[in-house]
């Protein structure tokens, strides 16, 4: 019954979508799709919760798609659970966008694909067969993709399409292959048939590279994390919001899906690969996202980095199955889905943050922003909020997750496998390097957004959003404080989610624990209790400000502000976003980033002004997607002769094929 | 008649059908292709009419009777037409000495019956050795049709992997009437369609050696 529900929405979004292709593109008619959409994201957030909480699975079977196979959907609990993600991020970005979508310069181009692309993430989620997957997979590519050229005027927008396109198409064509390969030989194209399949342990293994391949390179794991720092800033805010903070999560369902429900059995040797792939990406994600100076790119590489923790927990999982430790294994997943639950809200919130600060000023270069913390004060708020949040500070969400996938890593003890004894605090390690990082990316890009001067004249002529696109980041911002306060409850509405990737093991009921506390292994071990610290933050807070007001002195003395020496009132004197991030670039960026900067000093007498120049190289795009071009390219223009051949060569070649297969079925029997 | 006789009765039709390819790839001049084209045909049509004899399949008879009036016949007839028309009873050239081609088909039949006989080892025998030497048939239409340069001998290098495929068809018991009419039809409709091209490509370029066709591409080929 609800997945009946959960696919009349995913039509009705098509529908809406297909609607908007005929609709006008004036302000009555984007409020119409996009509260449509929102409706509709409301409904199916209600229907995932709702399943979610009694725990049905519910099949169906349609005589479409494959012959012998038909289109089957399943909802079960992890389902559920990312249904919900998507929804709930659904409403919040539909919510901004009715405020958003307003100024949007070719609605055309964004209107329809906005729903479709909703309704494709819906249909993903619920695909309980390989035809049904591959199909709604692509159809969610393709609809992103369009989003993502939806503002083809510079060569970058153009360049990001081009680049997604090619990455989705090796995603999915890695996809196919890995189907193909869990199907067998018989050609059981529903996951129920690929679970039940016997295989050999390298098959398997062979299998979980592709799904990798395939679904890593959607959510952006390094090193297939290229296209995304270019693709999700170039579609409109509300829909990076989208992509960020839901598409990477639909994602990382698949690979949960595929991994460790469809396959089941994963060699444990998966577990240590995808955590290092999955610290790579955190570290690597914040380096690049450091030394950012575009506001939403500095986003995107900050999902990179998210994506790299929940597949480090993903891993870690699997570790702990592999040894036998289903409780850890179910301690790390609940990390995860919790993490894509926050970082579903906190990432669309900057996103959204990101679009109202480029709506304001046009800008989304922060060098030249700054000083917006006074025209658009609710804006700030907001994004201080998201900033902390996804800095993983008490009591927001971030925090939450992050502490789990740490109670996690300090199981590893338990496994007797010694080289994940030591691989996992390594890990650990360097999470809380990016943790740290992640910190420092966001004190730069909320400082250097909202504080200080206006470093530009569309800084200074910033105003506040409409109520609408408040309304989205408030919507989003009230979950980054619940979800870290009260926890307890939507880890018990995890449970069913896990249980299907465990086995059956969960964490322990956290909803009779007193207090409201978290309890993930054992009280003596280790436990938070969000309302406490928020009590206590708010306390401790309420008594400094009480302090400093009453028993300081009352004179307010006013005097110049300091000015770095210089008497210039120039803006642009003031601490840069290069400038906050050159000590950790002259830290990391000569291995990271191979990068060298450059002095050129004028000779004495030359009034030419002095140049510092940086130059970074992403090695990944050198060392990796370079020389795969490059051998692309040059079998290309070998294979072109073949486009230009006599009839009678191909007949020669069709001749020699059917021949050559004869010899081969004669010798091998 | 004992069933000894009537497989090899079926074996000498069908074994007579890639002795007849054979001298098609032989043959050298059009009149000589064209009259063992014909035979080829003839040949085909006795195979079949055979076969609807000792598997009383009364249809076969009909697919006997389609063969000897269109294959052998009907255009064998058109094709000297178009030969007289276009003015060609020269010798023609070859890619492939006849040597080498009469070499490489021998190969392509052992290949046939090699590849044939060890997978057909439940079914019985006739149906295996129409089998192989259809395919064998096939095999030599595709040489021929690769190693002829004149338009002409490549249309008849393809209609003689045609019968080919019909040999293999009522061999093994299966094809219903409605595919073979269907396929008798369709190979008609390609004949037609040559012809036509035929004579436009001679309107253009004065001959019919395909060569013409690749020089006035101007490219690589």
């Amino acid at each position: 019954m609800m997945l009946v529900s959960v696919l009349l929405l995913a039509v009705a979004f098509l529908a809406l979508g297909t609607g908007a292709l005929a609709a006008g593109t004036q302000p009555p008619w984007t409020v119409a799709v996009y509260g449509g959409a929102l409706l509709l994201a409301v409904v199916g957030a209600l229907v995932a919760l709702a399943s979610l909480t009694t725990g049905t699975v519910d099949e169906v079977v349609l005589p479409l798609g494959l012959p012998r196979t038909g289109l089957r959907f399943r909802l079960d609990g992890l389902a559920a659970f990312f249904l919900l993600v998507l929804d709930l991020g659904a409403v919040v970005a539909c919510l901004f966008a009715l405020g958003y979508g307003r100024h949007e310069p070719r609605p055309r181009r964004v209107l329809p694909f906005v729903p479709a692309f909703l309704g494709a993430m819906h249909l993903v989620l619920v695909a309980d067969d390989a035809f049904a997957f591959l199909f709604t997979w692509e159809l969610m590519s393709l609809c992103s993709w369009a989003l993502v050229v939806s503002r083809p005027d510079t060569a970058e927008n153009a360049r990001a399409g081009y680049v997604y396109l090619v990455m989705a198409g090796l995603g999915t064509a890695a996809l196919l292959l890995a189907m193909g390969i869990l199907a067998g030989s018989d050609g059981g194209y529903a996951f129920a048939e690929m679970r039940a399949a016997e295989r050999e342990p390298w098959l398997a293994a062979v299998a979980v590279g592709l799904i990798l391949v395939g679904t890593g390179s959607k959510a952006g794991l390094v090193p297939l994390h290229a296209w995304l720092p270019l693709a999700h800033p170039a579609a409109p805010s509300h829909v990076s919001a989208l992509m960020s903070g839901v598409m990477t999560k639909v994602a990382v369902y698949a690979a949960l899906r595929l991994i460790l429900d469809v396959i089941g059995e994963v060699a444990w040797w998966w577990g240590p690969v995808l955590m290092l792939l999955g610290a790579a990406s955190a570290v690597l994600g914040l380096l690049h996202a450091i030394l950012e100076t575009d506001l939403k790119r500095l986003l995107a590489y900050s999902t990179v980095e998210n994506i790299g923790v929940i597949f480090t927990a993903f891993g870690l999982a699997i570790a702990f199955r592999g040894a036998g430790l289903q409780t850890g294994a179910a301690l790390a997943l609940t990390a995860a889905l919790l993490h894509v639950l926050n970082h579903a809200f906190f990432k669309s919130l900057l996103f959204m943050g990101a679009g109202a600060v480029l709506e304001a000023t046009g800008e989304r270069d922060m060098e030249r922003l700054g000083g917006l913390i006074h025209a658009m004060p609710l804006t700030a708020a907001a994004m201080l909020l998201g900033s902390a949040a996804i800095s993983a500070l008490p009591p927001l969400n971030g925090f939450v997750s992050e502490w789990l996938l740490f109670q996690a890593i300090l199981q590893s003890p338990a496994v007797d496998v010694w080289a994940l004894r030591f691989l996992t605090p390594a890990v650990g390690a360097l999470l809380a390097l990016a943790a740290a990082l992640a910190a420092a990316c966001f004190v730069r890009a909320y400082g250097i957004v909202f504080l200080g001067r206006p470093r530009s004249p569309a800084a200074a002529a910033g105003h506040e959003v409409d109520r609408w696109s408040l309304a989205g980041l408030g919507a989003a911002a009230l979950p980054c404080v619940l979800l870290g306060v009260f926890p307890g409850p939507v880890i018990d509405l995890l449970a069913p989610a896990v249980a299907t990737l465990t086995g059956g093991a969960t964490l322990a009921t956290q909803g009779g624990q007193g207090w409201l506390s978290l309890v993930p292994v054992d009280p003596a071990h280790s436990s938070y209790n969000g309302l406490i610290l928020l009590t206590f933050i708010l306390v401790s807070g309420s008594l400094v400000a009480f302090a400093v007001h009453r028993l300081a002195s009352h004179r307010v003395a006013r005097g110049p502000i300091w000015d770095c020496g210089y008497p210039d009132p120039s803006p642009a004197t003031q601490y840069t976003a290069s400038s906050f991030g050159q000590p950790l670039r002259r830290v990391f960026g000569s291995v990271a980033f191979s990068a060298r900067e450059q002095v050129e000093m004028p000779a004495p007498g030359d009034l030419g002004p002095a140049r510092l120049e940086v130059h970074l190289r992403d090695h990944v795009w050198t060392m990796l997607y370079a020389p795969v071009a490059g051998v692309i390219d040059a079998l290309s223009e070998r294979l072109n002769v073949i486009q230009f051949l006599t009839i009678r060569r191909y007949l020669t070649m069709m001749f020699g094929a059917l021949v050559f297969l004869l010899v081969v079925v004669a010798v091998w029997r | 008649m004992t069933d000894a006789l009537a497989f090899d009765i079926a074996h000498l039709l069908a074994g007579g059908m890639v002795l007849v390819s054979f001298m098609l790839l032989y043959q050298d001049r059009m009149n000589g292709i064209l009259n063992a084209f014909t035979l080829h045909a003839l040949v085909l049509a006795a195979a079949v009419a055979w076969q609807a004899h000792i598997q009383s399949a009364p249809h076969l008879y009909l697919t006997a009777v389609i063969a000897l009036g269109f294959k052998a016949i009907v255009i064998p007839l058109a094709l000297r037409q178009i030969v007289q028309r276009l003015g060609i009873h020269r010798e023609i050239e070859k890619v492939v000495g006849v040597g080498l081609t009469m070499l490489a088909g021998l190969g392509l039949t052992a290949l046939a019956i090699l590849v044939v006989l060890p997978v057909t080892g439940g079914a019985d025998a006739v149906a295996r050795e129409d089998l192989a030497f259809s395919l064998a048939v096939v095999l030599l239409g595709l040489l021929m049709m690769i190693t002829r340069r004149n338009a002409v001998s490549q249309i008849v290098g393809f209609m003689s992997l045609e019968n080919g495929l019909i040999l293999g068809a009522t061999g093994a018991r299966g094809m219903p009437l409605v595919v073979e009419v269907s396929v008798a039809f369709s190979v008609l409709i390609a004949f037609i369609v040559f012809g036509v091209f035929l004579f436009r490509i001679r309107e253009r370029f004065d001959t019919v050696d395909v060569q013409a066709l690749d020089r006035f591409r101007g490219d690589r080929g």
